[in-house]
């Protein structure tokens, strides 16, 4: 068993052997590695947090036509840590009216739910808890982020906040039905809930296999961190900063960690059901170099979601519910049924036969969607009502009676 | 079960980092409240009235569409992780399970349950 093949398999044998010499018993050693492992993950994850910081404001500035942070450090590398120690000598401001205990408890729901989820990401092969429910129990402890956002939104007393919350929770319960929804092809495909079950079993990416869940996953999960173009709970041109508003110092970044957090948790969940975790060459040999695989995958879907960030515009909020139940989910339901239907008939065609027929229904069901779509545009457009279009009078605005009359007519 | 083990020390961790954080900011920061800055802060206004207000029934009634599916959507995974062994029979089973909530989403759909007005 060497270093390589076996890295974490290598150090805990040593450090139990280590707590065994010093008369520990067997139980309580158990405990001790979990607890040294449980905390070297949650600390690698939130100090790439301040990395995903910087990475994120330079693509983002890059966006804009702007340099992003370039003045402290090479690059501006040390940006994020002179803003974390600047941010942890600001004063906790706590409004006088806020329910207290609700209001500090609030942040640290939200950062807790998306931390725990690595509890059951597979890192490597042989790595990571391998728990026959980690698919529900990524959604079951996802909702807690949303939580979190609620008891702040809640315990401010804060009218913006209040809204933001009554936002959070309309998104949240929206988005989780696609979600649920499209993550039931790979636990199908797989035949298991367990997340490394489902990436061994990925010896063709579950994206060829299902493109469209894929797509279902993303924007939903998008939706659920409320991220632009459904940042609806911190707009802050019509709410001003949503839940967080009343919110200083230490425990607002604690929200701050917790979103950039959460949306590379999408990343890294949407690698391991869709592009086939630490899958990879040589990851079986050399499980570091499947972390690897992992963590590029993980952040190209994570770079997906800053690329929507930095392209779109923020939807109103009648049309975040409509895209939500009049077409993610209809659309999800019709995939699971032809899924599920066609990998009936298909599952003797071997490996690759079996994946480009599923890609293959997908393709259609992705046209047939667009064409549709098409469709509805064009009614929905010659049901509109006619409006005055700016250029449209060159001298001046006749008085109003005109507007009333085209209204009468259509 | 010492997966489970694992996974408990795992949450309560992850509740004590952002607890930890927030400490060493509420030690590390100063402290000094005035009333004006405890205030509710909405734009330099004075807050008017109760903040604690009736919501929209709309939300109401989504959460009540969303109840149902959840629900209905657990019941699929069992299904699921059985797929690979299921005879035709039980997955026409599961087809007729996935159309019958279609229909209950086609009823609130007509019933105007997910128009936002």
């Amino acid at each position: 068993m060497g270093i390589l093949s076996q890295p974490i398999g290598v150090i805990a044998e040593w450090l139990r052997n280590l707590f065994l010499g010093w008369g520990l018993s067997e139980g309580l050693t158990t405990v001790l590695l979990y607890l040294i492992g449980a905390g070297v993950l949650a600390t690698l994850v939130q100090v790439w947090v301040i990395f995903l910081i910087w990475f994120e404001r330079k693509i983002i500035g890059r966006f804009q036509d702007r340099l992003g942070p370039n003045r402290v450090g090479p690059y501006g590398l040390l940006q994020p840590f002179a803003d974390l120690i600047k941010i942890i000598t600001k004063e906790v401001i706590i409004p006088r009216d806020a329910d207290k205990a609700v209001y500090l408890l609030g942040p640290i729901i939200m950062d807790a739910g998306v931390l725990a989820i690595w509890a059951v990401i597979p890192l490597m092969p042989m790595v990571g808890m391998d728990v026959n429910v980690a698919a529900l129990y990524t959604i079951a402890v996802g909702a807690f982020a949303t939580l979190g956002i609620l008891m702040a939104g809640w315990a401010s007393n804060n009218k913006f906040a209040l809204l933001s919350a009554f936002r959070t929770v309309a998104q949240m319960i929206s988005y989780e039905v696609p979600t649920v929804l499209a993550l039931l092809i790979p636990v199908m495909l797989a035949g298991t809930m367990s997340l490394q079950g489902i990436v061994e079993a990925q010896h063709v990416w579950y994206i060829v296999f299902a493109p469209l869940a894929f797509v279902i996953y993303f924007i939903a999960s998008v939706a659920e961190v409320g991220r632009t173009p459904f940042d609806l709970l911190e707009a802050e041109s019509e709410i001003v900063a949503g839940f967080h508003i009343e919110y200083s110092g230490m425990v607002f970044a604690i929200f701050y960690v917790g979103d950039f957090l959460h949306a590379f948790t999408i990343g890294a969940l949407g690698a391991v059901l869709f592009l086939g975790g630490w899958r990879g060459p040589g990851a079986e040999t050399f499980p570091l170099l499947g972390l690897l695989y992992l963590w590029i995958k993980a952040f190209l879907v994570y770079f997906l979601v800053v690329w929507a960030r930095g392209s779109l515009p923020r939807v109103r909020i009648d049309q975040m519910m409509d895209f939500s139940w009049k077409f993610l989910t209809p659309l999800a339901l019709i995939l699971l049924v032809v899924a599920a239907v066609l990998d009936h008939f298909v599952m003797g065609f071997g490996m690759w036969g079996r994946a480009l027929s599923h890609f293959a229904a997908n393709v259609v069901i992705a046209v047939l969607t667009l064409r549709y779509l098409d469709h509805y545009d064009k009614v929905r457009e010659s049901k509109r009502r006619m409006v005055a279009q700016p250029g449209q009078y060159p001298v001046a605005r006749p008085p109003v009676p005109v507007e009333t009359s085209t209204e009468a007519a259509s | 079960m010492n997966s489970w083990l694992y996974i408990g020390i795992f949450v309560a961790l992850s509740l004590f980092f952002p607890a930890l954080l927030a400490v060493l900011g509420w030690f590390l920061g100063p402290r000094r409240p005035n009333p004006v800055k405890t205030d509710t802060y909405e734009c330099g206004l004075e807050t008017v009235g109760e903040t604690w207000v009736q919501f929209k029934i709309q939300y109401y009634l989504f959460a009540l569409v969303f109840l149902i599916f959840d629900v209905e959507l657990v019941f699929l995974y069992p299904w699921a992780v059985a797929y690979n062994s299921l005879p035709l029979y039980a997955v026409v089973e599961g087809v007729i399970f996935i159309i019958l909530l279609a229909a209950a989403l086609v009823y609130a759909w007509r019933k105007g349950a997910l128009t936002w007005s």
